[in-house]
């Protein structure tokens, strides 16, 4: 039997409460960035971004920069270029996007191997870790948060248009240039600013999870997103906690948090189709058949 | 009745001026002059890949063509050149999974009029509301999309298309994959609003029986215009030959 005092213990310490903090945080404006990423089928854009924004905080450690202006100004680039890119059509934005981030996330492999500087520092921005968060990484991502849930009210119906339904959007007179853009430096932001809890080759696991685990759950949006928020958050706090226990790398244990969230949700939702097939059986199979799209009638009608 | 069809100084809404689109060796568009008079009903009519789309596209401000240029005539309203149009793309190009309502989809056509906050105004709930209730969806407001059947999926953009007032609306195939019945009302609805709001409409069919021929103009394209007027006089099995090239049996007249 645990002791109660045993689970509160950490939370004398502070750099844990700090961690705890940003974790909630750092999975809160994932899970709410991560719906808009899921819904255009973009996962691949957040595996980018967070892998090209490794070589900006390597490259600005080298030059001793701040690290948060380095990798900003990176990110900025980064997304800028990504956003280019997937727009062009000629490359497939998945496989340009792959390459490019590999090789800005190569850019700070290269450099710290081969001055042999690799440190837990950088062993943190990799996999993340709760003694890797400072005051100053507490600071950013409250802002960013603030920043971030800002836009979301500004640019909400915005995106949502957009990636529902670029063609008339843009008809309506939607900017959807800007309206990407903006996203991708945003969510260039929000990589930015997790990467000390979460590390940056787990990220995008992380901004994606609560987003699908929550799509599971419900079909209405303005819920899909308070939902995906809410579990990106307690995921990252459960997470960062089982890592304090552990002692492992946080941004690994959140991930593997969240994918258990999300297989229990799976499983949760398999068993309820089941039973609702065997519940109400034919009644169910009929309706499904009969919404099942518009041309089905339509062929119907011309046979 | 308040519009005078053959008054040659009618207001012209949309005029096309020789407008070519695509690369010089595969045109999808050749050489287009049409003029549309404000409050027009006209129908494109021509088979996949003739460009009805396409012109469609250009007119909404989608694409921008290779050459030739569109005017919208004298506007009062607004203070650019465009109209406010309503549009509706092609049922392929819209993602059924989406989660998203009824409401929600037709409240996208007020999305600048919809305040700061992630909930809707009153008066954009009000709107929407009154929309579907006229085009008889009252029940389905607050169902998912992938839910409905495809005529009440036509309903529903087309209630997007009408929600913000458009005094031009461009509709690509507005009743493919609607029942009959559906697609009659969709046609009385866009008589309405065309008699009684003088909004011009351009849509694009296939259907030659249940739309083209009941509308009052019908543009028949096959990358270039072939013939333009009344619908009884222009669906001859002479032009519908030379439309299609091949006559369908089941589908003349």
């Amino acid at each position: 039997m645990i002791e109660p005092n045993t689970l509160l213990q950490p939370f004398q310490y502070e750099f844990f409460i700090r961690g705890m903090i940003v974790a909630i945080l750092v999975g809160g404006v994932n899970g709410l960035l991560g719906v808009y990423i899921v819904l255009r089928g973009m996962s691949y854009i957040g595996h980018g971004l967070s892998h090209a924004v490794f070589g900006g905080a390597v490259v600005s450690h080298m030059l001793s920069i701040n690290m948060y202006i380095g990798a900003m100004l990176w990110g900025l680039i980064s997304s800028i270029v990504i956003n280019r890119v997937s727009r062009s059509g000629k490359v497939k934005a998945d496989a340009a996007i792959g390459v490019i981030s590999t090789a800005g996330f190569a850019i700070g492999i290269f450099l710290l191997s081969s001055t042999r500087s690799f440190t837990r520092n950088f062993e943190a921005l990799l996999f993340g870790n709760i003694l890797g968060i400072t005051y100053l990484d507490m600071l950013a991502i409250a802002v960013v948060s603030i920043v971030v849930l800002a836009f979301f009210l500004l640019l909400n119906r915005m995106m949502l248009f957009t990636i529902f339904d670029r063609e008339t959007a843009k008809v309506y007179g939607v900017r959807t240039d800007a309206v990407d853009l903006t996203f991708s430096i945003l969510l260039a932001i929000v990589v930015i600013a997790s990467m000390n809890a979460i590390g940056v080759t787990l990220l995008a696991a992380a901004i994606v999870a609560p987003a699908i685990s929550a799509r599971l759950l419900t079909n209405n949006f303005t819920k899909l997103i308070m939902l995906s928020t809410v579990i990106g958050a307690i995921t990252a706090f459960v997470g960062m906690y089982l890592s304090f226990l552990f002692d492992s790398a946080s941004g690994a244990t959140i991930v593997l948090f969240g994918a258990g969230v999300f297989a229990v949700v799976s499983l949760y939702t398999l068993l309820h189709r089941v039973y609702h097939r065997h519940s109400h059986g034919s009644v169910v199979r009929h309706k499904h058949m009969h919404i099942h799209r518009g041309e089905h009638e339509h062929h119907e009608h011309h046979h | 009745m308040n519009r005078d069809d053959d008054c040659d100084t009618a207001e012209i809404a949309v005029s096309i001026k020789d407008i070519t689109y695509g690369y010089t060796s595969i045109p999808v568009l050749e050489r287009i002059d049409l003029n549309v008079r404000k409050g027009e009903v006209i129908g494109l009519l021509g088979p996949n890949g003739s460009g009805k789309s396409t012109l469609l596209k250009i007119i909404a401000g989608l694409i921008r063509p290779s050459s030739g240029s569109i005017d919208f005539g004298n506007r009062r309203r607004g203070r650019s050149n465009k109209p406010v149009i309503g549009y509706m793309p092609q049922v392929e190009s819209i993602d059924w999974d989406f989660p998203i309502t009824v409401e929600e989809v037709v409240a996208l056509g007020l999305w600048n009029r919809s305040g700061v906050m992630p909930w809707s105004s009153r008066y954009v709930r009000e709107r929407v509301h009154k929309v579907l209730e006229d085009l008889g969806m009252s029940s389905k407001v607050k169902r998912q999309i992938r839910e409905l059947s495809g005529g009440e999926q036509k309903r529903v953009f087309l209630a997007r298309a009408i929600v913000h007032g458009p005094e031009l609306m461009l509709l690509d195939e507005p009743t493919t994959g609607a029942d009959p019945s559906t697609r009659d009302d969709i046609l009385r609805i866009l008589y309405e609003l065309s008699r009684e709001e003088g909004v011009t409409i351009i849509l694009s069919t296939h259907d030659i029986r249940g739309v083209a021929l009941n509308l009052p103009r019908v543009v028949c394209l096959n990358k270039r215009i072939l013939a333009d007027g009344d619908a009884k006089d222009i669906l001859t099995q002479d032009n519908l030959l030379r439309i299609y090239g091949l006559i369908d049996s089941m589908s003349v007249v």
